[in-house]
């Protein structure tokens, strides 16, 4: 009836995971109550649960990409910790569990934090900086977020319900077969990445079509914004590559479940054919984090230097550059497979050409803010830091690049920090330079400047107190993934660490504080006109936040930097442009299909892992049933009238007519 | 950039200028003539270019993942564990038969979306009936050979070269039935409501499918069978 589930698959035995999930469960009980007291609910439905606003879609996005940074940074707390304590000791945490947290803490980071957050900037920015009301599918964008949402949620049931994989964030066979890995950790982890992934892909889908197919009048490719240029090539590499990793997924649980022997070590199974498979969707993954990333820093560098973006066309070429590259450098995460010299070289090679990509880019970054009138605010820091930190990271890189020195450095601490100082250092502090960015456009007010200054502050100096020791602990020998340690000199090393990890947890804390005192504070900090910082691309001629239908009347864009030159033109003439006629406007109705669908995918997900086929069955044909029963509605737009349009529309002319009279007075503008 | 930008001495863009039609640069058929096509100049794309061109896209997609299911055969082929090799499970007539029905199948929607381009309803559902049952018979020559092979002991948990070679071929098989169902749903949608717009659309991207699944079948064909199987 239950398949392989039972009462033993809570770890009643294990305090550490059974108290997590009680806390859990206990906070999240209480925000339902909360929300059922207090009955929000319709107003949570109505508004943000069925709701395909594109700016709601990345708003949740990031709300789950950050709860789920703090659950991955708590593994990474205990990391730590164990390795500090478990000197010639065993330490607190058993092995068994140990290995749940360093996978889990690979996979949340990566799959259910970063992504989140690039796919939540992507779905809130791209139709504004074209100019347009929404993306190309609206529903299906919420079935992809509900289902990535669903992923995340198989990962935390796995605290509770059975255990996670133990096998590292890329499950590498033969160890994650059914042979070496009989339990439900495997299995957890298969579907919860697959339900998630089938969402990514649809978001990729998503934004190609949007970027290429729907921009406002005007708006070439030339003229598009770089994080545009930067959504596009991140989204192309996700359609090309997701399906790899849906592939190699669904062979390795055919392996498991049906005995198959695709990559098994008996019966002509291959296992490296994973290894492969794997990296050739698992490095143009970190490129899909990181580009957009770059798309942020570029807008945050030109509008917090008050000048165009320095080498606009270069920045794009070096996007594409790094796009169409990053499928050729796979083989670089197992040199030590023994393809020989020949291949060997090759994929060195390819691997050390990719960094003149990103070379252009740091060097446009520094030409915009040379001449400039720098603002060192929030965003501004997380991005000087961002250049400081990734070349660092960089230069690491081209030497693991380099075959026979990453022979010595394979699996070492050293390509720990490494990779953690690229993707901290490029990933994670673009987020927060674009959270600090675009907080106002999405809520209407500022956040605290100095929480945000000292947030970054104690997250570059935790960062680096954290990693630097990893990089020597790497050249000393020290393998990652060590449970206990049996070389006593190591020590200090390790400690080190475990301040520097310290530091990075006032630096959560201090960006928590931020957002508190922020929203007590809004009042003070509300952002009345739309443009905050003085920015350059059209998002910015919205209000704060901006009416769901985006624009009342669709842009026509005469140039780069879009919303620049409008305001340029208002400023001259004194005078915003005439009035025009504003129309009925069509927007897509609110659908509850993805919550439903993605319902159901976790359903059919649980059910799989323990092996309770009928329950499959049933979520599978539920879910098909709906996804019929959705295509049968026969109406998917509403119609915003035009007096509601003009309203919405004449306030923000009405702001817009404030901002222009101080520019005018305090003469920023030429 | 818009073509104004290009020397207009270029014959080809002078004489898509001169064309009355515009080809490839309105959308056609029964919408409206001043849809903009997605390029700078225009504006976004109309419904029915948006909602192709995205399906365009998810057959790459999926054509990806074929691609893996294609490279782990060409790694595994020989990869036989002692058991049965390809010369000795390929029944090539069977093939012939299931890869005829499939291209009729092709054959017979396209006649299908050129009835739904004249807005005939019985004939669209004619030949979208004939197709699905193409399909349905292409998949049933495939279980009979799926079968059979069970019967003689062959089962992918066999050998890794039985593994890649199930796994290829069945979840083309897969997408052919689910094909089917979705075949089924549309057939059913045509009738109740007619061709609205986005019942259109969606016979438009039911069309991409199918016929992705015949170009991915003549490669299954091709590398399975033919060379596969002469090896």
């Amino acid at each position: 009836m239950f398949g392989k589930l039972s009462l033993s698959a809570i770890p009643f035995s294990q305090p550490i995971p059974l108290i997590t999930s009680a806390v859990v469960i206990l906070i999240g009980i209480a925000v339902l109550v909360l929300i059922t007291v207090k009955g929000w609910w319709p107003y949570l439905w109505r508004e943000w649960i069925t709701s395909v606003d594109h700016k709601r879609i990345g708003i949740m996005y990031c709300l789950l990409g950050v709860v789920m940074l703090i659950r991955g940074f708590a593994d990474a707390i205990m990391m730590r910790t164990q390795q500090a304590i478990a000197i010639n000791a065993p330490g607190y945490l058993p092995p068994e569990h140990y290995n749940q947290i360093f996978t889990a803490h690979g996979t949340i980071m990566i799959l259910f934090g970063a992504m989140p957050l690039v796919l939540g900037f992507m779905n809130f920015l791209v139709p504004l900086q074209l100019g347009v009301r929404d993306v190309a599918f609206p529903t299906f964008n919420s079935v992809g977020f509900w289902l990535t949402a669903s992923g995340a949620l198989l990962v935390n049931v796995s605290l509770f319900v059975g255990e996670f994989a133990r096998t590292g964030w890329l499950p590498y066979p033969p160890l994650s077969e059914i042979t070496y890995t009989p339990g439900v950790g495997v299995d957890y982890y298969l579907w919860a990445v697959q339900i998630s992934g089938v969402g990514t892909l649809i978001t990729g889908i998503n934004i190609v079509t949007t970027v290429l197919k729907m921009r406002c009048r005007g708006m070439s490719y030339l003229r598009m914004p770089v994080f545009c240029w930067t959504a596009l090539a991140s989204c192309l590499l996700i359609v090309a590559t997701f399906p790899i990793l849906t592939a190699t997924l669904a062979m390795l649980t055919l392996d498991r479940y049906l005995g198959w022997h695709y990559f098994t070590n008996t019966a002509g199974g291959n296992p490296m054919m994973f290894v492969n498979l794997v990296w050739a969707w698992g490095h143009p993954e970190v490129y899909i984090l990181v580009l957009p990333a770059f798309g942020i820093f570029s807008e945050v560098f030109s509008t917090f230097s008050g000048k165009p973006l320095f080498g606009y066309r270069s920045m794009v070429a070096a996007t594409l550059f790094i796009c169409v590259v990053s499928m050729m450098v796979w083989l670089h995460h197992f040199f030590t497979m023994g393809a020989g010299a020949a291949v060997n070289t090759f994929f060195g090679i390819s691997s050390s050409i990719i960094a003149v990509g990103t070379g252009v880019k740091i060097y446009n970054w520094i030409f915009t803010m040379y001449g400039g009138r720098v603002r060192f605010e929030a965003p501004m820091l997380w991005s000087m830091g961002f250049i400081f930190t990734f070349i660092i990271g960089g230069l690491t890189g081209v030497l693991l690049a380099i075959p026979p020195a990453d022979f010595l450095t394979h699996n070492s601490m050293f390509l720990v920090a490494h990779f953690h100082n690229v993707i901290v250092g490029g990933v994670v502090f673009g987020l927060f330079a674009g959270l600090e960015f675009w907080f106002p456009k999405a809520f209407g007010f500022r956040l605290h400047q100095g929480w945000g200054k000292a947030a970054f502050w104690l997250a570059f100096i935790g960062f680096w107190v954290t990693f630097t020791p990893l990089y020597v602990l790497g050249l000393l020998g020290m393998t990652r993934r060590l449970q206990h340690i049996n070389i006593p000199e190591w020590s200090p090393w390790l400690y080190v660490s475990v301040v520097g990890v310290g530091i990075l947890a006032l630096g959560v804390v201090a960006q928590a504080t931020q957002l508190v005192v922020s929203i007590r504070d809004r009042e003070k900090l509300r952002d009345l006109t739309g443009d905050p910082w003085d920015g350059r691309s059209l998002e910015w001629a919205t209000p704060s936040p901006p009416p769901f239908f985006n624009f009342a009347v669709t842009p026509n864009v005469e140039g780069e930097e879009a919303y620049w030159g409008i305001k340029l033109r208002a400023v001259e003439s004194q005078q915003l442009s005439p009035e025009p006629k504003y129309e009925a406007i069509e927007m897509p109705m609110n659908s509850p299909v993805g919550i439903y669908t993605a319902f159901f995918a976790f359903v059919f997900g649980f059910a799989m892992i323990w092996y309770i086929w009928w329950l499959a069955i049933v979520a599978f044909a539920a879910a098909f049933a709906g996804f019929v029963a959705f295509a049968w509605r026969d109406v998917h737009e509403f119609v915003v009238p035009a007096e509601e349009v003009a309203r919405a529309e004449r306030a923000r002319r009405a702001a817009r007519e404030a901002l222009l009279g101080r520019l005018s007075q305090q003469g920023v503008l030429p | 950039m818009t073509d104004m930008g290009l020397p207009a001495s270029i014959e080809a863009i002078r004489r898509v200028r001169e064309d009355p039609h515009r080809l490839g640069h309105m959308t056609h058929g029964h919408e409206s003539a001043l849809e903009g096509i997605g390029h700078g100049a225009t504006g976004p794309a109309g419904k029915r270019i948006i909602v192709g061109y995205g399906f365009w896209i998810f057959l790459l997609s999926d054509i990806v993942m074929f691609s893996c299911f294609f490279a782990a055969f060409a790694v595994q082929r020989n990869a036989t564990a002692g058991g049965p090799t390809m010369a000795e499970i390929v029944d090539l007539p069977r093939v012939a038969l299931e890869t005829a029905a499939l291209l009729l199948s092709s054959y017979t929607c396209m006649l299908s979306f050129a009835a739904t381009n004249a807005r005939n309803l019985f004939w669209t559902q004619i030949f979208l009936l004939v197709t699905g049952l193409f399909g349905l018979a292409f998949v049933l020559l495939e279980a009979q050979e799926f079968i059979e092979l069970a019967g003689r002991g062959i089962t992918p948990d066999r050998s890794g070269m039985l593994t890649s070679f199930f796994g290829l071929v069945g979840l083309h098989g897969l997408h052919v039935t689910l094909g089917g169902m979705w075949l089924a749903t549309m057939m059913a949608q045509v009738q109740v409501k007619g061709f609205r717009p986005e019942i259109v659309h969606r016979l438009i991207c039911f069309n991409l499918f199918w016929h992705a699944l015949d170009i991915v079948w003549i490669g299954i064909f091709t590398i399975v069978y033919l060379i596969g199987g002469g090896a």
